[in-house]
């Protein structure tokens, strides 16, 4: 067994990151590869990843946030991007907006004060969560919370149920369809919105926890809870804080993502959810800016399996990546090396 | 002689009474609902319940002994079942060796618990070192690959269409009488005599409950083994375990494999029983409703485990399925028969509690855990540990080596 020991050590170390690095450049050279064969193609490809992975960054951001800061994996925030889209069509329909309509410069301002209102009653029904689901299990058994988690998808997922049915719902077709060319290479009006809203949220977040008092509290309770509470900083409302600002950031991926596919359903959130935590996982867990990354990565791969290999593949490629950066580098693309408490 | 010490030892310990109970439960139960009922539909029920409670009891040994959180454990159910359905029914014939297998299922039992366990033993490997909720995400990955495995492999599996027709369980010789098999009190040396078959459940539920009580006593003596208390130590603190010489790369593997082969052990008994095998049957949610089951019914401890996988097993596929039809016939009983049929938004009383299942099951898990984190019946030392305020950091922070 010491044999096998001293095996599974040098594969972890810099075997591992050899094998990993071969596999990245063998992963580069194949879209080289691919972009020497059809340019336009792999461009359209990877316009199409880059607009999920956008997608998938803005709901892993709440994973690794909250995973951060209580090391819970929130197994309802799946659900808390569908409730997004899902909220988003009332709140549309209080604007007068029932269905597809041209878009206009009008309709702009109405999606930006909608996606504000989502984002707000999408928080405050996230912290209501917390309050009622974790806060109480802070201190209990590990899976008592991951259990109250599942629960409270299971709750959600079935208030959205009773609210609209199994069925697919129509989301209003809002933006334009219009197509940009640039010579043989297209782009539509949709993908530069995703990917531009997305990277906004992304840096007023960075901005946000880099910057204010609020963010600094949640850096400090994150990195040791206790030493926060003893320095003044009110644990609780960080917490809440937290959770706040994960589920407004997947509401706007929840509305995004509405106004990009047009249909959304009940249990949505369930896999877009599994997805996410993989990119959060990924790009290393409790890390903003790898969460982004690992959303991003985890949508061109996506992509480019269902473009070039199969798309019924696609979960087997991705949860196949998973593990073997888990295996080979457990913190993640951009994770630092946590020290063990 | 049973000492007197003895015995207000066993009186005192509720997991003595929980084993009694259960057992005379499960000895009397067949007689009773099939004459409460008038057919055996509730016995087939039970049987099914079987499989949960043999995944919950093999589950109980990684997450509940040895403190490693696994979200993948319907890989390892599915990989039994389908080795099952692949290697006794007609399946591989189609395939692209064209030659199909009946292997017998007494030999097919074993040979999918180990299949299994393999499996455990290979994911375990490069996977042990990490930290617990990491290993959790890669059992979540690899639950999530294996079924749309079989799935994608159309040529093999037979993908959405599953695999039907498999092979039921025979024996060499079997007395039939009123119970079982016939209505002639009579001994049958045939195998097409002593055939099980999914229409009578009733040698289903039998063999269900001697495996059950096989594995109940084979884990509760690993439990009190060696094995088990560097199970323990680990799921404690896993440095000082190996500073005492606890070699916890082996002991976490083991506990990793033994976990996968009971899954196995049940995969392949719920592929006879059902004689179809789909990979809709092992989604994530199968793997989250056992994990459920054992924090419900009390981490480590046997018959909690048990308890609470009945528990589970009786919300989620009997109460939850009949409450639709149970609250029209209340809702007519008591006057609010015009409840019932549809009317413009309102999808009728039916369909709206149908449509309440999840919520229903979200209630009870959120519930269930506030009131009682601990779970239904928890070990001793977990009751203590929470009665103390001791935090149990157990399932996060089993430390990398």
């Amino acid at each position: 067994m010491k044999a096998l020991a001293s095996v599974r050590q040098t594969f972890a170390g810099d075997i591992g990151t050899a094998i990993f690095s071969a596999l990245g450049i063998a992963a580069i050279a194949w879209i080289i590869f691919l972009a020497i064969q059809s340019p336009t193609d792999l461009f359209q490809t990877l316009v199409i990843g880059v607009a999920d992975g956008a997608i998938f960054a803005l709901i892993a951001l709440g994973y690794t946030m909250v995973y951060g800061i209580i090391e819970l994996i929130n197994f309802a925030h799946g659900d808390i991007f569908t409730l997004g889209a899902f909220l988003a069509i009332p709140v549309l329909g209080l604007f007068g907006i029932t269905d597809t309509v041209p878009f206009t410069p009008a309709i702009a301002g109405i999606l930006v004060a909608t996606a504000v209102i989502v984002m707000i009653l999408n928080g405050l029904i996230n912290i209501t969560i917390e309050r009622i689901a974790y806060r109480p299990l802070r201190n209990a058994p590990r899976l008592a919370p991951l259990i109250t988690a599942i629960g409270m998808s299971f709750c959600l997922e079935g208030a959205m149920f009773l609210w609209k049915g199994p069925f697919h719902v129509i989301f209003p077709d809002l933006l334009p369809n219009t197509q940009l060319s640039f010579g043989a290479y297209t782009i539509g009006v949709k993908d530069i919105f995703v990917i531009v809203a997305a990277v906004i949220l992304v840096i007023f977040l960075s901005l946000f926890i880099a910057r204010t008092k609020l963010g600094k509290a949640m850096r400090a309770t994150a990195q040791d809870r206790q030493a926060a509470q003893l320095m003044g900083i009110n644990i609780d409302r960080t917490i809440a804080a937290t959770f706040f600002i994960g589920a407004a950031l997947a509401g706007a991926g929840g509305i995004i993502y509405g106004l990009y596919f047009n249909t959304v359903a009940f249990d949505l959130g369930f896999s877009a959810g599994l997805v996410a935590f993989t990119a959060a996982v990924f790009g290393g867990i409790g890390n903003i800016q790898g969460a982004a990354l690992g959303g991003l990565i985890i949508g061109i791969i996506r992509a480019l399996n269902e473009r070039y290999i199969s798309g019924s593949w696609s979960d087997v490629v991705i949860f196949g990546i998973l593990i073997l950066v888990l295996v080979v580098r457990p913190t993640g693309l951009l994770g630092m090396r946590v020290p063990e408490k | 002689m049973i000492s007197r010490a003895r015995i207000r030892t066993w009186s005192r310990s509720p997991n003595a009474l929980v084993y009694g109970l259960l057992l005379i439960g499960a000895l009397l139960f067949p007689s009773i609902s099939t004459f409460a009922v008038g057919n055996n539909t509730l016995v087939g029920l039970v049987a099914d319940a079987g499989v949960w409670v043999l995944l919950a009891i093999g589950l109980n040994v990684v997450v509940g002994f040895a403190g490693l959180l696994d979200l993948g454990y319907a890989a390892f159910f599915a990989i039994g079942a389908y080795t099952y359905a692949l290697f006794a029914s007609e399946q591989l014939g189609a395939s692209p060796i064209h030659h199909s297998f009946h292997l017998p299922f007494w030999l097919m039992l074993f040979v999918g618990m180990f299949v299994a366990a393999a499996f455990g033993a290979i994911l375990g490997f490069p996977t042990l070192r990490l930290r617990g909720d990491y290993l959790a995400i890669v059992t979540l990955g690899f639950g999530e690959i294996v079924p749309r495995i079989f799935r994608n492999l159309n040529q093999w599996t037979g993908g959405i269409n599953a695999i039907g027709g498999i092979d039921q369980p025979t024996l060499p010789i079997c007395i039939t009488g009123p119970w079982s098999f016939g209505n002639d009190l009579a001994i049958k040396t045939s195998a097409a005599d002593c055939s099980f078959s999914t229409s009578d459940p009733t040698a289903y539920y039998i063999l269900m409950l001697i495996l059950i009580v096989a594995c109940v006593i084979l884990v509760s003596n690993l439990q009190k083994s060696r094995m088990g208390r560097a199970w323990m130590a680990v799921r404690e603190d896993e440095v000082a375990a190996s500073a005492m010489g606890v070699n916890t790369v082996n002991t976490k593997l083991l506990a990793f494999a033994i976990g996968a082969a009971f899954s196995g052990f049940g995969g392949a008994f719920y592929g006879a029983k059902l004689s179809l095998v789909s990979p809709d049957n092992f989604d994530f949610i199968v793997s989250i409703t056992v994990l459920v089951m054992v924090v419900l019914g009390g981490m480590g401890n046997i018959p909690g485990v048990i308890l609470g996988s009945l528990a589970i097993y009786f919300i989620e596929f009997k109460f939850l399925i009949d409450l639709p039809q149970n609250s029209v016939n209340i809702a007519n009983a008591v006057g609010l028969g015009f409840l019932d049929p549809k009317n413009g938004d309102w999808p009728g009383l039916n369909d709206f509690v149908q449509r309440l299942n999840f919520l229903v099951l979200g209630l009870i898990l959120v519930t269930m855990m506030l009131l009682r984190p601990e779970g239904i019946l928890p070990s001793r030392v977990r009751r203590e540990e929470l009665r103390k305020g001791v935090s149990d950091e157990a399932v996060a922070d089993v430390a990398a080596t």
